[in-house]
Formats: C-alpha cells, sequence, structure tokens
C-alpha cells in the first residue's frame, strides 16, 4: 500500500492550517513526521483517516484518488491511527477493549467470549506480549496498552498505522519492546507513520523523516542522511544553539534534606539533599517510586517515617498548603489533571497557589492579581491573547508554562519538577530549560524527575537513580553516561534490562 | 489543539454571538417571559404584584444562593427542605417558651449550619457522594422535625407576640415586604464571597479539579464542609422567613423546595459538573421560576400543568445550554 498526500490545504474559518503539504509512506517503512505543536502533523492525519475534509490537493492510496469517509472508513481500508490518549475503558477488561463495536457473536447474537478470548491472545502473542486478557485494561501500564492498540490494529488488518507519540509515556524497556515490534511488523509490510517530538528515537526507529513547521512540509530526508541539529533547524525555522543550554552553577547552602523517608512497599529509606542554584535530576525506570517518592514530600500522600529539612530545621509537611507556606513547588507530570483547572482562565490558575497574598480587606485584589498574572506570562514568554482565556483552550508547551508560572509565582525556593518537558515541542522545551537556568541563577533549588535520559543528563549538576523504591545511587552529572545511570536504574546489571 | 485554539482567537476578535447569548442567555429569558407574561396578563406588571412575585422569590432565592456553591463544587445538596423544616420548627418552638427572639432566631440559624456542616463532613471526610449523604440526611432531618414535632403544627400566642420575628417575613420596610431585603442582603454578601474572596476562588478551583486544586494548596476538605455548611445556614434563613410568614412551622414545609433550588441554578447556567457558573445567573434562574408561578396563577392555570410547564422550561433551557456549550 503506498499513500501519497500531494499539495493538502486546509483552512479553518480564516486560519489555514495547512499550505501546499506532501507526504508519502508505503508499506514497509517508518516515516517519522516532526514538528511543534500546533505545526499540523494532527490536522494532516486527520484529513488522511477522513475526520476532516480537505480544502485542496490530493490523497492517492496506490495511485487511484480517494477519500475516507471518516476513521472508521479508513481503518476497513487499513490504515489504523493510534492516538497519543487510547481513551480505553479502564474498568473494563482487555478482551472487552479489544473487541469493543467488533464483538464475536453466536448464532443468537450473544457474545462469544471464548472466540474473543483466543484470537485477543492470538494477536497478543505475535507481538510477543504476555498480556491476561481477563485483566482491567487499567492496570497493566502504559506501554502494554499501547501494544495492545497495536495489536487492534493488526487485527484490523492494518497495512498503515499511524502513532502520534507513541512513547510519550513508556518505559526505556517498554520503547525497546515497541521498536521490536514495529520493526517486526514493517519486515512482515506494515508501513508506519510515527509522529513524536523525541529526537533520538526518530534516529533509532525511523526510515525517513518529513518535518513540518506552521502548516507547511519543510523537508524530508532518509533519515540516515539528516542529523538532529538540521531537524531542529527545520521545525523551530531557526537556529536553537545547542539543545540544551549550557549550565553554570554555583551552589550555595543546603536547602531541603531528606533522610530515611520511608513508605512501606513503595519507597524505603531514601536520603538526599539538595542545594542552592542546584539541579538534582531524579532517574529511574517508570513505576521505580520516583513521583511518589515526590508527591509525600510535597505531603500530598502518606509516609511512615523519616524526615524532612529546610534549611537545616526539621519540617512536618502535612499538606501542599504547608509545602507551599515552606515555598516548595510541585509541577506534577500530568498537568491536566493535577496541573491546571482546565475550564479556569490563565490567571486564576497562576494566582492560586499565591491567592491568599492578594487579599486587601478581606477581598481580593483583582487589579494586583492581573498585572500578577501577566508580569509572569511575559516572564515566561506565555503565548495567549490574555490572562482570561481559559487554560484548556492553550498548546500543551504553553499550558506547561503555565503551571510553572503558578509556582515561579508563589515564590518557590524548592522546585519540583515531574517530567517538565513531556508533550512540549522543541521551542517550548528549550524555553523551560532557560527558565530552569535562570531560576537556580537565583538559587532556587530544583528538583527533576524524567524519564528523557539526554534531558538528565544535559539539564541536572547531579543524579539520584532509583531503582524499585530504593535510591541505588546519587553521582555527579559530569561524567556519566546514558549507560552509566541506565545500570543504575535497573539495580545494577544489565540483564535486568531484558 | 493549536489549531483549534487558533480559530477561537480568530473568532473571539469579532462580536461573539453565541458566547454573548451563553453569558447573557438567561436573562434574555427573564426578559421574555416577563414580556409574554404581561402581554397575557397586565396586571403582572403592576407594583404590587411585582413585589409579591419578589418576595415568593425570596425563600427560593436565598437557598438557591447557597445551592450555587454547592453546585459549583460538582456537589448537590437535597437536604436544604428538610434543613428548613427542622429549624423552623426548632425557632418556633424556642419562641412559644417566650425566649428571647434574637435567641431564637439565632439558635435557628445555628442548628441550620450545624447540620450543613454534618453534611459536609460526610462529604468530605466520610467520602460520601454528595447525592447519596443529602439524600439520607434529607429523610433523616425530615423524620427529625416529625419526631420533634410530633407531626403537629407550631404556632402559639407568645410566638406571635414578638414583633422582630413577624417582620422577618411579614414585615414592610419602606413600602417593600422585608423578605426581599433579607434576600437582598444574602446575594450581596455570597456574591462577594464567591467572587471577590479567596474562598470563592477556592470553591471555582475545587469544582473545576480538586486534585489540581489540592496540590495549588487549597485545603479542599474544608472548603467542602464550608460549602455544606453555608448551605445548611441559608436552608436556616429562608426556615425562618418561611415560619414567619406562615406564623407557625409545619413540620412538611420545605418539602421538594431542593428541587426548586437546584433548578434556579441550573436555569441560571451553573454546571452541574462544577466549576462553572455565577450567582448572579441564580438570582435571575430563581426569578424565572418565580415568573413562571406567579404569571401562571395571574393566568388561571391549574398548578397540576404549571409543574408539567416548569419541567419543560427546565429542560428546554438544559437543551440550550448544551447546544452553546458544543459550539
Amino acid at each position: 500500500m503506498k499513500i501519497e498526500m500531494k499539495n493538502i490545504s486546509k483552512a479553518f474559518g480564516k486560519n489555514k492550517v495547512l499550505e501546499g503539504v506532501n507526504f508519502a509512506v508505503e508499506s514497509g517503512e517508518v516515516h517519522a513526521l516532526m514538528g511543534e505543536n500546533g505545526a499540523g502533523k494532527s490536522t494532516l492525519m486527520n484529513i488522511l483517516t477522513g475526520l476532516y475534509g480537505d480544502d485542496g490537493g490530493d490523497i492517492l492510496v496506490d495511485g487511484q484518488p480517494t477519500s475516507y469517509s471518516g476513521p472508521l472508513d479508513a481503518e476497513q481500508h487499513g490504515i489504523s491511527f493510534i492516538h497519543q490518549e487510547m481513551n480505553n475503558f479502564l474498568e473494563m477488561s482487555v478482551v472487552d477493549n479489544m473487541f469493543l463495536n467488533k464483538e464475536i457473536k453466536n448464532k443468537f447474537g450473544m457474545i462469544n467470549e471464548d472466540k474473543m478470548r483466543k484470537q485477543a491472545r492470538e494477536y497478543l502473542s505475535k507481538l510477543g506480549a504476555d498480556i491476561d486478557v481477563d485483566k482491567p485494561i487499567g492496570t497493566l501500564s502504559v506501554g502494554r496498552q499501547q501494544l495492545i492498540e497495536i495489536a487492534k490494529s493488526i487485527m484490523t488488518d492494518a497495512k498503515i498505522i499511524i502513532m502520534d507519540e507513541p512513547t510519550a509515556a513508556l518505559t526505556e524497556n517498554e520503547i525497546d519492546q515497541l521498536f521490536a515490534v514495529v520493526n517486526d511488523l514493517k519486515k512482515q509490510g506494515v508501513g508506519f507513520i510515527y509522529i513524536s517530538h523525541r529526537m533520538e528515537e526518530i534516529f533509532k526507529i525511523a526510515d525517513k523523516v518529513t518535518v513540518m513547521r506552521d502548516g507547511i512540509s519543510v523537508n524530508e530526508y532518509m533519515t540516515k542522511d539528516v542529523d538532529m541539529k538540521q531537524l531542529v533547524r527545520d521545525m523551530v525555522g531557526r537556529e536553537i544553539g545547542d539543545f540544551y543550554p549550557d549550565r553554570d552553577p554555583h551552589f550555595g547552602k543546603t536547602i531541603l534534606s531528606v533522610k530515611n523517608l520511608t513508605e512501606k512497599g513503595i519507597f524505603e529509606n531514601v536520603s538526599f539533599d539538595v542545594h542552592e542554584g542546584e539541579i538534582l535530576a531524579f532517574s529511574g525506570l517508570m513505576g521505580a517510586g520516583r513521583t511518589e517518592i515526590m508527591r509525600a514530600i510535597f505531603g500530598i500522600d502518606h509516609y511512615d517515617s523519616g524526615e524532612i529539612y529546610l534549611d537545616g530545621k526539621k519540617v512536618k509537611i502535612k499538606d501542599p498548603e504547608s509545602a507551599i507556606k515552606h515555598r516548595i513547588g510541585f509541577l506534577t507530570e500530568n498537568r491536566k489533571d493535577e496541573g491546571l483547572i482546565l475550564a479556569d482562565s490563565l490567571r486564576d490558575n497562576i494566582a492560586l497557589p499565591s491567592i491568599n497574598g492578594f487579599v486587601k480587606h478581606g477581598l481580593i485584589d483583582d487589579k494586583s492579581v492581573d498585572d500578577f498574572a501577566n508580569m509572569l506570562m511575559k516572564r515566561l514568554t506565555v503565548k495567549a491573547m490574555s490572562e482570561q482565556v481559559t487554560a484548556g483552550s492553550l498548546s500543551g508547551g504553553n499550558q506547561q508554562k503555565v503551571v510553572l508560572a503558578k509556582w515561579v509565582g508563589s515564590g518557590s525556593r524548592v522546585l519540583i519538577l515531574d517530567e517538565p518537558t513531556r508533550g512540549v515541542d522543541v521551542g517550548a522545551k528549550r524555553e523551560i530549560y532557560d527558565l530552569m537556568n535562570e531560576l537556580t541563577d537565583r538559587n532556587v533549588a530544583i528538583i527533576m524527575i524524567s524519564s528523557d535520559l539526554p534531558e538528565v543528563l544535559g539539564m541536572s549538576d547531579k543524579i539520584a537513580v532509583v531503582y524499585e523504591g530504593k535510591i541505588s545511587g546519587i553521582v555527579d552529572t559530569n561524567g556519566a553516561t546514558q549507560e552509566s545511570v541506565m545500570t543504575l536504574a535497573t539495580g545494577g546489571t544489565d540483564n535486568a534490562r531484558n | 489543539m493549536q489549531e483549534t485554539k487558533s480559530v477561537e482567537t480568530e473568532k473571539s476578535k469579532g462580536f461573539d454571538f453565541k458566547k454573548f447569548v451563553g453569558k447573557m442567555g438567561p436573562l434574555l429569558a427573564l426578559i421574555v417571559l416577563v414580556i409574554l407574561v404581561t402581554v397575557l396578563s397586565p396586571g403582572f406588571i403592576q407594583p404590587n404584584n411585582l413585589l409579591n412575585l419578589l418576595r415568593q422569590v425570596s425563600i427560593n432565592a436565598v437557598i438557591a444562593f447557597g445551592m450555587t456553591f454547592v453546585i459549583l463544587t460538582g456537589g448537590i445538596d437535597l437536604s436544604v427542605g428538610s434543613i428548613l423544616a427542622l429549624t423552623g420548627a426548632v425557632t418556633a418552638t424556642l419562641l412559644t417558651t417566650g425566649i428571647s427572639p434574637i435567641i431564637a432566631l439565632l439558635a435557628g440559624i445555628a442548628l441550620g449550619s450545624l447540620l450543613g456542616f454534618v453534611n459536609g463532613l460526610l462529604i468530605a471526610y466520610g467520602k460520601a457522594a454528595p447525592f447519596i449523604a443529602t439524600l439520607a440526611t434529607m429523610t433523616i432531618f425530615r423524620g427529625a422535625t416529625y419526631v420533634f414535632t410530633n407531626g403537629n403544627p407550631i404556632t402559639g400566642a407568645k410566638m406571635n407576640d414578638s414583633f422582630m420575628f413577624q417582620f422577618m417575613g411579614r414585615g414592610y420596610l419602606l413600602g417593600i415586604p422585608f423578605p426581599i431585603f433579607i434576600m437582598a442582603v444574602v446575594y450581596l454578601v455570597l456574591y462577594l464571597l464567591l467572587h471577590k474572596t479567596t474562598f470563592g476562588r477556592k470553591t471555582y478551583a475545587l469544582g473545576g479539579n480538586e486534585n489540581a486544586a489540592f496540590i495549588a494548596g487549597v485545603k479542599t476538605k474544608m472548603v467542602t464542609i464550608w460549602i455544606y455548611t453555608i448551605s445548611g445556614l441559608m436552608a436556616a434563613i429562608a426556615g425562618i422567613i418561611l415560619t414567619s410568614r406562615l406564623s407557625s412551622a409545619q413540620p412538611d414545609a420545605g418539602t421538594s423546595y431542593e428541587m426548586d433550588a437546584i433548578a434556579a441554578v441550573v436555569l441560571g447556567g451553573t454546571s452541574l459538573a462544577g466549576g462553572k457558573g455565577r450567582i448572579f445567573g441564580t438570582l435571575i434562574g430563581a426569578l424565572i421560576i418565580g415568573t413562571l408561578n406567579n404569571g401562571m396563577n395571574l393566568l388561571g392555570i391549574s398548578s397540576f400543568y404549571q409543574q408539567i410547564v416548569k419541567g419543560i422550561v427546565i429542560i428546554i433551557a438544559v437543551l440550550l445550554d448544551r447546544k452553546s456549550n458544543d459550539k
């Protein structure tokens, strides 16, 4: 199967989102589609699968002009779209999710569970995935759910599979497994359109790469003929310097000191110090307990024993309110569930942790809040019409900056950033890194949880590696390598990776 | 994501008719309704009738103002009618003993707050679903009212001796029924509380996203408890107005008042999912219901049909609201 999209244009109202885009993919290749948020990647894919009509251009499938009436039609013709947010029914079993709306029925119209189970197992084992199909899908990791999505695609006999940021929430291990499956299917003639922000992956998995920017397709390359710098340049339309800014850290005294923090079964004897002006990265596999440790420190979750010291004084942080009073901030890994109130304005989101400081005679001083929000939005280069628009209307990168603005505004001296650049485009990523440097220059201490190893190595001063709820080592970033960190993250032996 | 955002940006530069209707819809509906009723029954627009209407509205409005906070957090309070009855009965009983009316009124208000506080505890710390928790307390408080009153109305000479108590429901100030003043003061206080204080901000935040609010330092449990306490307090104020108005406390007073209050909040455009809405809308919603009731009475429509009409109006309002939300 060969798909060619030629000269595709699309406008929403007066707003042109695609102009003369060219893109082609065929069976047996992985073609990466890169570009910042808003570059038009999703729109292009939605036009291909028939969710939107186009305003101009041709879609040729095996040379024939084609247009699908919608995603279902596209799927029946062998084009399957795996979205970033998988929309599974978490309480329902794997098999029920896999066969949703495609249930196999017996001659009385009743659902034939045995047959469905058998087929589900067959497809999953084709991918080398050993998954209990009767388990609720919500109990499985995102990586496993991703594999189930692929199994669903093969079930519909997909010739071309579109994957939107499939690795955003996967561990290194799961990524390896996913790539093995993709390579395997590729050999069997399946073609992939692979949308991703992660450079390293593109070079690992893609045969070709097309870069989009502001609704045009900038360039198409064979992956082997291009380097990361060129791709970044194409994406942002300008030189972005090195991907990670230089750090010139000056450490002050110890701000936060955690001693023997333990929550049984979750994490154990966690001890570390973080200094003024320092970025301490927390690395490790997903599920190792990094987020849980931070949630306990911030007063969201309980811990059994251990002590937390701020400026050498023992403190008891019983809830986030008291953490904020101690000038700790926490950018959580899931900004939509925990970081933002999507229906509220940017202003109200940004001011929320600091709102008690804006009271005059018992009432909120709205003018000061407006100024406060505006000042922070400028400082963090949040791109929005005004401080009054809702947080839900912004792109991922801008939403992340709004969450950061909250915690910068609340005067955090210790800032915990959990996956600060996940789902954020390249330009905004760089801006977030620059802001981290600016904050540490002002003696803020940053704890950064990240599953992105190049980011950990590029941005931190020290790396604490967590393995199964314990800190398996704290190393200087100078001298650390992806391999040395990964070794600690997997319990010290390379065998644990496979 | 970005694409749709830019579209909205483009649009909002001009006059956004849909947004305008979404925001002003309830008010427009009220104006249309007033014109319609006036045409059908010119007596409607007479000052005396309008004052009468506002007085009738005041009880539901006061309850609905409290309910607005509850619904903004994504909750519901079904127990308001029962709280009204129980606090009315207790206040009336105290008055019949000849106790100072100030004490009797404060006791009623304190009891209403306490009952609301219990709702709040069950929901915040017992993690009970608001619907179930207040459904249970609705029955309990109603039962308690019957036990307390023995099923009989409470009235008595001493109760009606108190000028102050009489004034609450039946007095006039500057020619305007006193309950209208109570409604206005309550509106003003709760308006300020919701839109100008940190408590109000936290109410919206809690309703919009409880997790995010908690992590941003909002004591979500405390806010929840306070909100149900306010709702109970409002029910008690309404109970005092009603008891004074009737010069007696009826054990079945306030039955199904929760429905009118919820209807007023929803007609006013507040989302049952929480996080979105305004107390001004609730005032308009209460006025719409009041105008419907009053207008249909003037037109001599039987109360049986009135219920059907009210229900249909709510359905229309909700459908229109859905449409304007779906773009």
